[in-house]
């Protein structure tokens, strides 16, 4: 019996890819290792699921295979069977989608603690700004966007004067505190994905996006786009660097501010322009 | 973020929903809880098939379409007037006029179907021009608003409002454009059977109820009318 | 409904559908090219479906050698977007919807529902010929300057109408939207018939309940594709307007390559709601008529009525319904209202209810039947494999939460390959080598059959199961190149060139299988009437193939459901449905 050979082959097979293959995710590096839970809880009950069906099935075809003289029966339906069947996979459904929900919850619910810390996302690059002493972002627009202010923010904002750029480097976060990722586009969809925080989402020009996240470990970790933005896409990656509290500060001392470089832009360009 | 930005999609859902549940209706009268397999023989007492003719079904389903697309219009129009940018738009007075227009083209299918009923089929031919006048004075009406928009300062790019107003009195446009055509197609036709004329006069005056009814939906949306309902809505969602 | 006799020589009333006479073709160009007969259009719809899906086809196998292979076979970025997308919007629409309700949807219900044609012939034919303009539109952005779009079948504005996207300021996009937009005015033709065909056109004692599964399922899928496809519409002709009229409804304020754009004030949010408004329901417009179909296969090859018709009929209409209010599970993280996470999780996960019921059913079918391990079912029994696979994984994907992780990774392509791309081709093969014999009057080649089940089936499962892990390790899909960055637990190369390599073998077998399609129709094994002794009405025509108005001098009288098999104290093992035959002892 070849077919029911080759069901039971792919049940075992599969199962057997899930347990040795070596394609797993990447370790987490933040607090959303609830996700990962449910995300496995997810795959035990699916992959229940898909054996038990499969493998009925080969039972079946291996046990009602035409023979000589076999006759089918007629049955119509089983009302009992059936709303057996539609309560226990009601249960299943559900015991995925709570604890999915909660975490949800959590995912959307952004602490108070945390720090904004804003991405800037162009066609096909990244740029980062960090709220200075007052703690807050300036605001920003598109419109504003020109050479000297590339990432459009408000002259005329004081929140913003103090306002760390990093236009193009890595990002640098301490490690343990919560931060809220404030995502902001100028031209086209991004979506800023580092795969090792589980968390994602696009970059909507037009709009300021957010998920929050506190970083578990440190190290570096690649930051890469997730969503079709033009030739560009596959190539637009850049850097997230967890460090340590004493690290990230002697970082951030090296970093100016957005009133030393748009000040220091507009001098040069002046004793530049005759 | 903008919170309110997928509310306008209660619009559609509306329709949706409420098109569902008339089909749902409709299929619970059709013995969806029968057991098929314990009914075998031949049916003697079918009941009674809805009396209409194929043509009638195939317009009421195509309406349903097209009454899905505007409301998918209208939708998108709820969603981009939640964005900040949006300004209204002041319609020329000339609009009351088209719209009287297409009401007067509504009048004279319906007195055209009596006319049919009656068997006076020169008078149905009579009231069906007349609709047709009436029509065509519609459509040359909103290419005279659209005209009076433009030399006003509100072009197509002007505004999201006017960018809207021009997509969709032209779409409506095209509809009625489309029912000239087939209203001209049915007045070349001459010694049909009466049965047929009826049958005709009858779809056409359901088809121009209904753009009417479309566009007076669009005049509650372009007039501003629509925004307290909404305001209403958005505070009783949240 | 109707209180039922179960005297089938009483005196029958007069027919409750008047008996038409559609319009008779006299010469070849009448039968062949302008054919109204619903049959030749299925033929034209089918054929010509086939042949721009065996472009797809090609270009899958373009970017393979682009996965699997980056050193060897480096197209630009470009190409690869080009691929991808015109890959993507080909197989979804111009293949899967028109072959389910233009090609199986014309031919099977007149015949399933005993009708003479379709309710609008002159209709139905223009529907195949907007629907062929449609198709030609996409072929020319092929071959005009700067090529097709490559904005992802998505088409995703504000990137699918600017420089940075291929086509996106050539003509690519505008034929793209162009073409859809003929293919929906086409379809809305076609769907009209379709509906009212099974409303007002089922002949004496064909009840809703006495209709296959197939005409159910394709007439939700039908329903459906006419409420849903104006969103799409709706979309395309806004963003034409922006693109060529400088509108702003899905244009905010931009920045280009550090130019200023004039556009502003839109949101690139709205196109979405409204394309997933389409793109949710258009899963379903390709999988309902699958399960139709695929209950009538299992049905016949394994000697046995479905199991639960009632259940079965209710799931269709059910999860038709549902289909309507999920649709933002695919913007879970596209910037929207994070609220909307809670009430789209729950209702698509409430759809997998009456999906589960669904494949329960079809193993209960099998469940003490008689299973005849034909073609037809090996196809079907394939199906069921992958649609549980696929159907599944679609339950990471919409639990809000273990979505983040997974959205926009390889494991997305891999889910939805496996739902509505494998699992509803297994439906179309199963279905072409159980109706061909109708069509033609010869069998498909056996040995040819044979080799293409086990080479699709084993193959696209290699092909797709391995990539959900692609996926998982983190890969966002639409790369053409991923490199070894150090996020990866190991590196995916190896994976990417197996992967390839049955894609490339799965792709030569479905070219063997259009050779058997050309060569059985000459030299194919003579079918005779009724080979599979299915019950179900087409196959009870008076000709074999079906004639011209299908149903000779008088249409067909019904006395029962499509699923009489096997039913005790009968001479055959399947009762037609336009047979009258009664057990001598009245049932209670």
């Amino acid at each position: 019996m070849v077919v029911v050979v080759a069901l039971v082959v792919v049940v075992v097979g599969s199962v057997v890819f899930h347990m040795v293959s070596p394609w797993w995710w990447t370790p987490i590096a933040s607090n959303w290792a609830y996700i990962d839970t449910t995300l496995v809880i997810t795959f035990w009950i699916t992959g229940v699921v898909f054996a038990a069906v499969v493998l009925f099935m080969a039972y079946c075809v291996w046990k009602f295979r035409h023979q000589p003289g076999r006759v089918a029966t007629f049955d119509p339906e089983n009302r009992r069977l059936e709303i057996w069947l539609t309560a226990v996979t009601a249960l299943g459904v559900a015991a995925m989608l709570a604890p999915g929900l909660v975490v949800w919850k959590q995912f959307v619910t952004v602490p108070d603690e945390a720090t904004d810390v804003e991405v800037f996302a162009q066609q096909w690059s990244w740029g980062f700004r960090l709220p200075g002493e007052d703690g807050r972002l300036g605001t920003s627009d598109a419109r504003l966007v020109s050479a000297d202010n590339p990432l459009g923010i408000n002259p005329h904002d004081r929140f913003g004067q103090d306002d760390v750029i990093v236009a193009s480097g890595d990002l640098h976060l301490p490690v343990g505190k919560p931060v809220k990722m404030v995502l902001r586009s100028i031209d086209v969809l991004h979506n800023f994905y580092v795969p090792e925080f589980r968390a994602k989402m696009d970059m909507v020009p037009g709009m300021v996006t957010y998920f929050w996240f506190t970083p578990t470990r440190t190290g570096e970790f690649e930051i890469l786009c997730a969503e079709l933005c033009g030739v560009g896409h596959g190539y637009m990656r850049g850097y997230v660097l967890i460090d340590e509290e004493t690290d990230y500060q002697a970082w951030l001392q090296e970093q100016s501010t957005f009133a030393e470089q748009y000040a220091g832009r507009g001098v040069r360009a002046a004793s530049v322009s005759p | 973020m903008d919170t309110a930005k997928g509310a306008g999609m209660t619009v559609i859902l509306v329709f949706i929903l409420s098109i569902i549940a008339l089909s749902f209706w409709w299929l619970l009268r059709q013995g969806v809880m029968s057991k098929p397999w314990l009914e075998t023989g031949a049916i003697a007492d079918v009941a009674p098939k809805a009396p209409f003719p194929v043509e009638r079904v195939g317009l009421g389903i195509f309406l349903v379409v097209v009454g899905s697309l505007f409301a998918l219009f209208g939708s998108a129009f709820v969603m981009r007037m939640d964005l900040e940018t949006w300004s209204s738009l002041t319609l020329p007075g000339a609009v009351w006029l088209n719209t009287s227009l297409l009401l007067l083209a509504s009048v004279f299918f319906h007195l055209g179907k009596r006319s049919a009923l009656r068997g006076d089929l020169s008078g149905a031919r009579r009231d069906m021009t007349g609709a047709g006048l009436a029509t065509l004075g519609f459509l040359i009406g909103q290419l005279l608003v659209w005209r009076m928009l433009q030399t006003g300062g509100d072009g197509l790019t002007s505004g999201p409002a006017a960018s809207f107003f021009y997509l969709l009195s032209g779409l409506h446009g095209l509809h009625i454009l489309g029912g000239i055509v087939a209203l001209g197609a049915v007045l070349a036709q001459n010694g049909i059977d009466p049965r047929r004329i009826r049958l005709r006069v009858g779809l056409c005056a359901a088809y121009w109820d209904f753009l009417l009814i479309v566009w007076l939906g669009l005049l509650i949306l372009f007039m501003g009318w629509a925004n307290r309902l909404i305001d209403i809505c958005r505070t009783i969602l949240t | 409904m109707a209180n039922i006799t179960h005297r089938p020589d009483e005196h029958i009333p007069p027919a409750e559908v008047p008996d038409v006479h559609p319009p008779h073709p006299h010469t070849w160009i009448g039968r062949w090219v302008f054919s109204q007969d619903a049959k030749y259009i299925a033929i034209q719809y089918s054929g010509t479906a086939i042949a721009i899906g065996l472009v797809a086809l090609v270009l899958s196998w373009l970017m393979r050698l682009q996965l699997g292979f980056p050193e060897v076979f480096s197209f630009s970025s470009e190409a690869y977007y080009q691929f991808i997308t015109m890959h993507g919007m080909i197989m979804v629409i111009y293949l899967l919807t028109a072959i389910f309700l233009g090609g199986f949807g014309n031919y099977l219900i007149p015949l399933m529902v005993g009708a003479r044609d379709m309710v609008f012939p002159f209709v139905n034919m223009l529907s195949f010929w907007v629907y062929l303009l449609a198709v030609l539109v996409l072929v020319a952005s092929f071959f005009v300057p700067g090529g097709p779009t490559g904005a992802g079948w998505t088409l995703y504005p504000p990137q699918a109408i600017l420089s940075g996207t291929p086509g996106g300021q050539d003509a690519g996009i505008i034929l793209m939207l162009l073409s859809l937009i003929l293919f929906i005015i086409g379809f809305t033709m076609g769907g009209l018939n379709y509906v009212v065909t099974v409303l007002q056109a089922r002949t004496r004692g064909m009840t809703l309940m006495r209709m296959p599964l197939t005409v159910w399922g394709i007439f939700t899928a039908t329903v459906m594709a006419l409420l849903a496809f104006p969103a799409l519409f709706v979309a395309c002709v806004m963003m034409l307007f922006d693109r060529l009229l400088g509108t702003s409804f899905f244009m905010p304020t931009l920045v280009e390559m550090g130019e200023q754009l004039s556009y502003g004030g839109g949101s690139p949010i709205v196109f979405q709601h409204l394309f997933w408004f389409f793109g949710h329901p258009e899963v379903y417009i390709v999988a309902l008529p699958a399960f139709g179909i695929v209950s009538d296969l299992i049905s016949v090859h394994a000697r046995k009525n479905v199991f639960g018709y009632r259940m079965m009929v209710w799931a269709i209409v059910i999860i038709g319904a549902l289909s309507f209010i999920v649709w933002a599970h695919h913007m879970y993280v596209s910037g929207m209202h994070p609220y909307f996470g809670f009430f789209f999780a729950t209702t698509t996960l409430i759809i997998a209810v009456p999906t589960a019921i669904k494949v329960y059913n079809w193993l209960l079918t099998l469940w003490r039947g008689d299973i005849h391990l034909t073609l037809p079912m090996l196809f079907a029994l394939g199906f069921v494999v992958t649609f549980v696979n696929g159907g599944l994984t679609g339950l990471f994907l919409g639990n809000v939460v273990v979505d983040v992780p997974l959205s926009d990774t390889m494991f997305v392509v891999a889910h939805f390959h496996m739902v509505m791309g494998v699992a509803p081709l297994m439906v179309i093969f199963g279905a072409i080598y159980h109706w061909y014999p109708l069509i033609t009057g010869r069998m498909l080649n056996e040995a040819m059959g044979q080799i293409h089940f086990w080479v699709t089936f084993v193959g696209t499962y290699a092909i797709f199961f391995p990539m959900h892990y692609v996926g998982l390790v983190g890969v966002p899909r639409r790369y053409p190149e991923i490199g070894d960055p150090a996020f990866m637990t190991f590196a995916v190369d190896g994976l990417n060139a197996f992967i390839s390599i049955a894609a490339f073998i799965v792709g030569a077998a479905q070219v063997l299988f259009l050779f058997n399609i050309a060569w059985s129709a000459r030299h194919g094994r003579d079918a005779g009437r009724n080979p599979w002794r299915a019950a179900s009405l087409e196959w009870q025509t008076p000709q074999v193939p079906p004639r011209h108005g299908n149903w000779g001098d008088d249409l067909p009288v019904v006395y029962r459901w499509a699923y009489d098999y096997s039913v005790p104290d009968a001479p055959e093992d399947f009762i037609a449905q336009d047979d009258p035959w009664t057990p001598q002892k009245v049932p209670a």
